[in-house]
């Protein structure tokens, strides 16, 4: 398993328009993106050779790498849902150190707001008939994502006691970050009562537990750590990467309380040779507050069902003592439908020290966690100065 | 004719003997002859040990509340029934199936409630199985 840690590295991140981009497709954006994370390496578009995009649409991959004019080598398309980009960085990994390529794009893009606002947004669930949870769940009314979270969220709080102002100070926290963050959606103060106070959605969770709906996109350039070694930005090494899923439907979940973040989580400490107590700075997957507390437990920053107690006193906060989603996160920075990208982009960010009013002091150590479907796939990435 | 307008399961042979079960008021699910165990969905073979040995059989269709949530926003079809629940049971046989529970306020759902199924022919075609709190045992 140690086979790949400290091989590769993160080169160059970027970023596309974000927020509310009407007048650009998500192809736009992705070619942005890249241009963007290319420049921050200093490479051009003909040093990639292995292509690493995840999407919605029927062969988006190959539609993405025609309209950027790349022919990879090496492809990769996996698609677990939001953590995609985090199963990326693993297989860009192994790839890049078995030889298969040498410089690795992941990109990706949605317009999830502007297509929402076009009334031409797609469904989470694409609803092939013949799948499971088209058949043994949307009879019954239920949709992905927030009643299934919600359902996981409701269970939690009976197993352990949590309570929903625990679940709001992950949201308070989240939105102090991003009043550090100028590319931040929702920058005004919000407070553990406002949480409280805001529509019902789906029991326990309210609208200020669940992620914005945005657009934007991301690219992540990896290659290895000896060729990033003399690229222009200092490189952020991969020191250990873990990946699972366990279901698909929220009814196959084996327990609501336990997300695949344990497995994955645990084998990217294994490969990097490192727990908990060595990380600076957390970038967790935030499509819901209950979201975040189970990625906590899971990935051992405290015991199972004392995630409630970890958060209180804004812990997760600037200034507390587990910084977590510095970006402000999917709760209140933006979410554009897979999260993954930012979590890396901002990680790497984090490392490099280049992150002004929200910089994490010393932070030489980073986990970035992604979470898919309905708590359904987890991937981890441990990334590090050193 | 029938003017119900929410989502139904898509039937197919895999599935078929529940679909036509719950027609009957009759709750199947799948257990292995191999290892034992029941599963759910139905699959023609075990998800535990890949056994294809299969059988039908009727559960007793009791069982309790694993988990639920009160929907604020609706599902499409399901607009004019918000707020409505959804919950996860955990049928005595040791299966976890999601369906709704009828005959209870939304307010007095609980973790851990005893319930057991009821049959709802939504069409002429289709019945969901779905769920009520249950008598207490005698
Ligand atoms: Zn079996």
């Amino acid at each position: 398993m140690g086979g790949i840690t400290r091989k590769t590295a993160i080169a160059g991140v970027g970023e596309s328009d974000l927020g509310y981009t009407p007048d650009k497709t998500f192809l736009q954006l992705i070619a942005q993106a890249t241009d963007r994370a290319l420049d921050d390496a200093g490479l051009a578009k003909n040093d990639i050779d292995g292509f690493f995009s995840a999407g919605w649409l029927t062969m988006e991959s190959i539609m993405v790498a025609e309209y950027l004019g790349i022919r990879p080598s090496y492809s990769d398309s996996t698609m677990p849902g939001g953590s995609a980009f985090e199963f990326h960085v693993q297989h860009a990994a192994a790839a890049i150190s078995a030889g298969l390529c040498e410089t690795a794009l992941i990109c990706y893009a949605e317009t999830r707001l502007s297509d929402h606002k076009r009334r031409m947004a797609m469904n989470f669930v694409s609803g092939a008939p013949q799948e499971p949870e088209e058949q043994f769940e949307t009879p019954y009314g239920c949709w992905v994502p927030i009643p299934t979270y919600a359902l996981a969220a409701q269970r939690h709080m009976h197993q352990y006691g949590t309570t929903v102002a625990q679940l709001a100070e992950i949201a308070v926290a989240a939105r102090k970050w991003a009043a550090l963050n100028p590319l931040a959606s929702m920058r005004d103060p919000l407070s553990i009562e406002d949480v409280l106070a805001s529509p019902m959605m789906s029991t326990p969770l309210r609208l200020r537990d669940c992620c914005l709906v945005s657009d934007g996109g991301g690219a992540v350039i990896l290659t290895s750590a000896e060729r990033a070694r003399d690229l222009r930005k200092k490189p952020v090494l991969v020191l250990g990467c873990g990946e699972a899923h366990t279901h698909r439907g929220i009814s196959g979940m084996p327990d609501l309380t336990v997300s695949p973040a344990k497995l994955s989580g645990e084998r990217a400490f294994r490969m990097a040779g490192l727990s908990p107590s060595d990380i600076d700075v957390l970038e967790l997957y935030d499509s819901f507050t209950i979201t975040v507390l189970l990625q906590l437990e899971d990935l051992g920053f405290c015991p199972k069902g004392e995630g409630g107690r970890f958060v209180e006193g804004q812990r997760l906060a600037p200034d507390g003592a587990c910084p977590t989603n510095t970006s402000g996160g999917g709760l209140s920075y933006l979410h554009t439908g897979m999260f993954g990208i930012f979590l890396l982009i901002e990680a790497a960010r984090q490392l490099r020290g280049e992150c002004g009013g929200r910089q994490v002091a010393r932070a030489k150590r980073a986990l970035c966690n992604g979470i898919g479907g309905s708590l359904a796939s987890s991937g981890t990435v441990v990334l590090g100065t050193d | 004719m029938t003017d119900y307008k929410k989502p139904l399961p898509y039937v197919h042979a895999e599935t078929k003997p529940y679909w036509d079960a719950a027609k009957r008021h009759e709750l199947l699910v799948r257990r292995c002859r191999a290892c034992g165990r029941h599963h759910f969905y139905p699959r023609d073979f075990c998800p535990s040990c890949f056994s294809f040995d299969v059988e039908w059989v009727r559960a007793s269709g009791r069982g309790a509340i694993y988990s639920f949530t009160v929907c604020h926003r609706a599902a499409q079809g399901f607009e004019a029934d918000v707020p409505y629940n959804l919950v996860l049971v955990d049928l005595d046989e040791g299966v976890r199936v999601m369906s709704t529970v009828v005959g209870c306020p939304n307010d007095d759902l609980k973790i851990g409630m005893p319930v057991e199924v009821v049959f709802d022919d939504v069409t002429p075609e289709v019945t969901l199985p779905k769920f009520r709190p249950a008598a207490l045992p005698e």
